[in-house]
């Protein structure tokens, strides 16, 4: 085994590891504040705004981020009225666009995993708080909240991971993260094995490090289903 | 003549009272016209077959269910209700928030908060509903739990629970709130038989206390002994009322009696 060659393509692709934790964490902040938007459009009393939340969902989860990707990228710069627009000089970016298309992908599936996780939650705990005086933002701050956080929290880990994981495809419109490094470390050295093999275990060392948070997050969540009774 | 009679009715001015209420579900009419009072002190059994509306009847008080129609008051208040599509709707949200922490509820299926402990239970609603001081309502909360035969488990999660220890902890949750006024829903059904002794018991030391309650149950035995008021709902109307030696002496109402006779069979 070449170790001097491997340790030469784990330090180049590791300096494209900010610019990866970059687009997950981005895409992931915004797409989170988008998916709170969507799920509550989605629970609204307003017909439209469900409507508009369903789509939302439905074309972001039903369409590879790669063709979202190229239609933000490639896609927006056609229309006319964009171009000339005060976001051009963001969505000429191919950083801006990756982010952009990260954050719409995981904000359909991130509002799917709050309406779920605030179904899970027991009416009848609800309907004790109720009972109890509390309404509106008390109540969802202190009982439905915290419980749909508990029942979102594993499957939101899991969305973690594959952000971070998506965030390869940015490489395709010349971002230089981790696997677009790899791709002209290829080129140059045609050593597809050993590069592919030092990019794959650091994205495994990344998606390990998140499991790791998501299940210290979890246990501390989830005292209360410790030793549960059956 | 007339102050001391008035101050007396004051004095004894129902905790809750029902006028004409009404509850309908689609075209299923539930409740037909509920008139209905309780007095401070008074222990109310409500009894009925299943689907006669005992639940919904105990839900709209506090209104978890809205009415169709009706007025209620709550300990001499008017509750506001206005107009809605198919129901009556809250008027007046603060109203509500403020007259149920003095109604407090005991739910069947217990409806303990599932991510608290069993102290932190107790404090969340007098800490964040009424505002009381955490230091003054951990010293109540720890001597509720004591009383009900809790203080071992204070720090464990409802999960870890048993059903009868679920139930005296949420009786708990109720009675920290220093409600005016205890409803129960059929406290004692989703219990083992085995489990069923330990929260009656509870309940027959409030009602000894002289606490008002409205108590859903099946529990002939226990609505004979510990009531001082029978409510007999029948197809969603008020069947027979009156004390448990009127009642249960039989000869009162023929549907009661046949009620109580099929109940002792099955
Ligand atoms: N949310 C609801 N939607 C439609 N129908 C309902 C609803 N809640 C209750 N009902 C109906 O109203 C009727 C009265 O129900 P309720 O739960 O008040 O009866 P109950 O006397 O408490 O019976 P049980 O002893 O079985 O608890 C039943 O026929 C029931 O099917
Ligand atoms: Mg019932």
């Amino acid at each position: 085994m070449d170790w001097p060659f491997l340790i030469d393509v784990a330090r180049q692709l590791l300096s494209g590891v900010p610019l990866t934790l970059q687009l997950a964490g981005s895409g992931l902040l915004a797409g989170g504040v988008l998916a709170v938007l969507v799920a509550s459009a989605a629970a609204s009393g307003i017909a439209p705004l469900r409507w508009i939340a369903l789509a939302h969902v439905e074309v972001f989860r039903g369409t590879p981020l790669l063709v979202q990707i190229f239609l933000i990228y490639y896609g927006l710069g056609q229309i006319p009225e964009l171009r000339d627009s005060f976001l051009w000089p963001f969505l000429r970016e191919p950083y801006w666009c990756a982010i952009l298309a990260l954050a719409l992908n995981t904000s359909a599936y991130t509002a799917e995993i709050i309406r779920g996780a605030l179904q899970a939650v027991p009416e009848g705990e609800v309907e004790a708080a109720r009972a109890a005086g509390m309404s509106g933002v008390l109540l969802r701050r202190r009982i439905t909240w915290p419980i749909a956080l508990r029942h979102g929290i594993a499957l939101y880990g899991s969305e973690v991971i594959l952000m971070v994981k998506a965030t390869s495809l940015a490489s395709v419109i010349t971002v230089a993260e981790v696997t677009n490094i790899s791709y002209r470390l290829i080129s140059s050295t045609y050593r597809a094995l050993e590069v592919f093999v030092v990019a794959g275990a650091i994205y495994l060392a990344l998606t390990f490090l998140v499991s790791l948070a998501v299940a210290l997050v979890e246990r501390r969540l989830n005292a209360h289903h410790a030793h549960r009774r059956t | 003549m007339t102050s001391p009679m008035q101050a007396n009715t004051a004095n004894t001015s129902p905790v809750i009272a029902t006028e004409g209420l009404r509850k309908h579900f689609g075209t299923v009419e539930v409740l037909k016209g509920i008139d209905f009072s309780a007095r401070d002190g008074e222990v109310i059994s409500i009894l009925g077959a299943s689907g006669s509306g005992k639940s919904t009847f105990l839900r709209c008080l506090n209104l978890l269910e809205m009415p169709s129609a009706g007025r209620l008051h709550i300990f001499g208040e008017e509750v506001g209700l206005r107009a809605g599509k198919d129901r009556l709707r809250i008027a007046n949200r603060r109203q509500v928030d403020r007259l149920r922490t003095q109604v407090a509820m005991v739910f069947q299926n217990f409806c303990l908060w599932s991510h608290m402990t069993v102290l932190e239970n107790l404090m969340e609603a007098p800490v964040h509903v009424q505002g009381r001081s955490r230091a003054e309502i951990r010293e109540e909360a720890e001597a509720m739990l004591a009383r009900v035969g809790l203080t071992a488990r204070r720090d464990a999660y409802p999960a870890q629970l048993s059903g009868g220890q679920q139930q005296r902890a949420a009786i708990a949750r109720a009675l920290v709130m220093k409600p005016r006024v205890l409803l129960f829903d059929e406290p004692t059904s989703a219990l083992d038989p085995e489990l069923v002794g330990e929260v009656l018991k509870v309940m027959r030391d409030l009602a000894d206390e002289g606490r008002t309650m409205l108590i859903v149950t099946h529990e002939m035995a226990f609505a004979r002994d510990v009531s001082s008021r029978i409510l007999f709902l029948d197809q969603g109307q008020i069947g027979a009322e009156g004390t448990p030696q009127q009642l249960f002496g039989g000869g009162h109402n023929p549907r009661f009696d046949q009620f109580v006779s099929r109940f002792n069979q099955g």
